[in-house]
């Protein structure tokens, strides 16, 4: 019998129970891999004999009867952002390609130390700029619920690895909401933890001030076991927290919300919101309210202005952190032909190893931190950024955590809305303020949407270093809304469009 | 407003290091310009009274010792290089370039 329709808490079971071994349940999620990854595309590089000598180690470390850690031997799904020592991280650009770092970030030396097998590299789009991992330079990954649909972004490649069945657990990361938007329309649990809970050492930075590396999973506990091996101190990271890491594992285990203030966010819904992303919105607010939880109205004013300072800050931040890409260290290099000079060969890389995306997004940096421009742009998104925060301070004064749908509209088509960049950057609306204010965020699925049978995503925030409360929420809301369902959105029974 | 010129995005790709073909200049010059007409927004709210966060956690600069720690060996510094020339990088021409 197979073990990839199981969560990883019980995989975990499984392999402490000695009912599998951490081998063959690597092979497992190989297998189904080579089965279904040519329709879904979610990994890009697929580290078959390194995932096996992982998995023997974790079988041996088990066999020894030494301390070992909860996911010991359960496999993983990488995002190809996260540097992983001789393992190509391409960050979904051809600026990258082959390129293998000569060091672990710090997410994968906490992966490695517990013990979890690292399956592969997953797809994205290109430097993590994009909704729909359509800006990778290697090809679009696609929804499983779907195959013509996109599978969100930018962290697509991982949200579809896991609805796929080809992975339990996958590491995200979260400048905009590339971990919570493909968490909702691909129907898994993606966590953004709060700015500075994870330590950025070795993940390509986007835009330093908002991307943070974050959970993703079937389940709620999942997500928080996973939270709990990556989280914590690094004194590589300079914006890293020194402190406890609340305790999200218990949080997600409690399973009740009695007393607990949710304020739903006036200025995250209604108009431009799918009927059934609605619909189902509000059916999960009463299921909390049935669990004793209290619902409250919260107006963000400033919310509305985010996405517009969104587009300033991280293009700006952008456009400075992609000037490493010079050609001279590492990376691909164009036109050294011994009779041009290096801003030359530059040039010429940058035409060649960069998408339309990023392109566009470092020309807009430049052009917002320009001399004469920057008060006006740049200046003025980093004072929306003090009223966003403000915003949710003031909200935080009177409930314990606020809710949202996590986008507007469930999965669209491949093809949608790539050319339109404005229609695109839309799907953040309701993710970006999370990353302006540095808290936590969490995206779990609530259902499907009446009308189109595709999974909606349910968004929790919380204060910075209160994530724990996140998934207490999270973890009674998925609770009660698989026993109205009978099973989990995801389970062997869901009519996905692989088989 | 907010108006973007063909020239304007040719200066921008020069600073960015970035050779565009004009076809893609002509793009990106009429993309920019709806871009920055949204973006623009955040001129109605930003008024001088309100201090700027360019930060969203307050951090204040981290120390440690100077101490010696393992680090890279020269081989895996220059594993990915584009070039090397025995234990260098080896780069096109940087002085003396015509411009």
């Amino acid at each position: 019998m197979t073990h990839i329709y199981s969560t990883a808490a019980q995989m975990s079971a499984a392999l402490a129970a000695k009912e599998v071994s951490s081998v063959d349940l690597t092979k497992e999620h190989l297998a189904r891999i080579a089965q279904v990854d040519t329709d879904v595309h979610a990994f890009l590089y697929v580290d078959k004999e390194g995932a096996l000598a992982q998995a023997e180690a974790a079988d041996k470390l088990r066999a020894a009867g030494g301390a070992i850690s909860p996911l010991a031997g359960v496999p993983l799904a990488l995002k190809d952002v996260l540097a992983q020592k001789g393992i190509p991280t391409t960050c979904g650009s051809k600026m990258l390609e082959n390129w293998r770092p000569p060091y672990d970030s710090t997410v994968v030396t906490k992966l490695k130390a517990a013990g979890v097998v690292i399956l592969g590299k997953t797809n994205m789009d290109e430097f993590a700029m994009g909704s729909s991992t359509e800006n990778s330079a290697y090809g679009p990954t696609h929804n499983p619920w779907d195959l013509d649909r996109i599978p969100g972004g930018s962290g697509g490649g991982s949200a579809a690895a896991l609805a796929a069945f080809e992975a339990p657990l996958a590491i995200g990361t979260d400048t905009g909401g590339s971990i919570r938007q493909p968490a909702a329309v691909t129907g898994t649990v993606g966590v953004k933890p709060t700015y500075g809970g994870v330590s950025r050492y070795g993940l390509v930075a986007f835009s330093s001030s908002l991307d943070q590396a974050g959970p993703c999973a079937r389940t709620v506990l999942d997500t928080a076991l996973l939270h709990e091996v990556i989280a914590g101190y690094d004194e590589r990271d300079s914006t890293s927290i020194n402190q406890a890491v609340p305790d999200v594992v218990a949080a997600a285990k409690r399973q009740e919300v009695k007393g607990m203030k949710i304020g739903v966010v006036k200025e995250l819904g209604g108009d431009g919101f799918q009927a059934g992303v609605s619909q189902r919105f509000q059916e999960a607010l009463e299921i909390l309210v049935a669990n004793g939880a209290e619902i409250v109205e919260v107006s963000c004013p400033n919310f509305e202005y985010a996405l517009a300072a969104y587009y300033l800050i991280a293009p700006s931040e952008a456009s400075s952190n992609l000037a490493r890409f010079d050609s001279m260290r590492y990376g691909i290099r164009v036109g050294d032909d011994g009779t041009v000079g290096a801003e030359e060969v530059m040039r010429a890389t940058r035409h060649l190893g960069f998408g339309p995306e990023v392109k566009r997004r470092i020309i807009l940096g430049t052009y917002a931190l320009s001399s004469g421009y920057y008060d006006a742009y740049y200046g003025s998104a980093q004072k929306v950024r003090t009223l966003i925060k403000r915003d949710y301070e003031k909200a935080f004064e009177s409930v314990d955590v606020l809710v949202s749908p996590t986008c507007p509209t469930t999965a669209f088509k491949i093809g949608e809305k790539s050319d339109d960049p404005l229609a695109m950057y839309l799907n953040d609306i309701a993710t970006i303020p999370v990353n302006m204010a540095g808290i936590g965020g969490m995206s779990l699925p609530c259902g499907l949407a009446p009308e189109d049978n595709l999974p909606v995503g349910f968004q929790i925030m919380s204060p910075v270093m209160q994530d724990d409360r996140m998934y207490r929420v999270g973890g009674t809301l998925e609770a009660a809304l698989v026993s109205k369902w009978g099973q989990p959105l995801l389970s062997a029974e869901t009519k996905l469009a692989v088989k | 407003m907010a108006a973007i010129s063909r020239d304007d995005v040719a200066h921008l790709a020069r600073l960015s290091r970035i050779e565009m073909s004009d076809a893609e200049l002509d793009h990106m010059a009429s993309e920019l310009g709806v871009i920055l007409g949204a973006v623009a927004r955040v001129q109605e709210v930003a008024t001088d009274d309100i201090p700027p966060t360019s930060h969203a956690i307050p951090l204040h600069n981290v120390f440690r010792e100077d101490v010696v720690k393992p680090s890279l060996t020269p081989e895996e510094s220059l594993s990915g290089a584009p070039a090397t020339d025995g234990p260098r990088f080896k780069v096109p021409q940087i002085l003396g370039e015509a411009e």
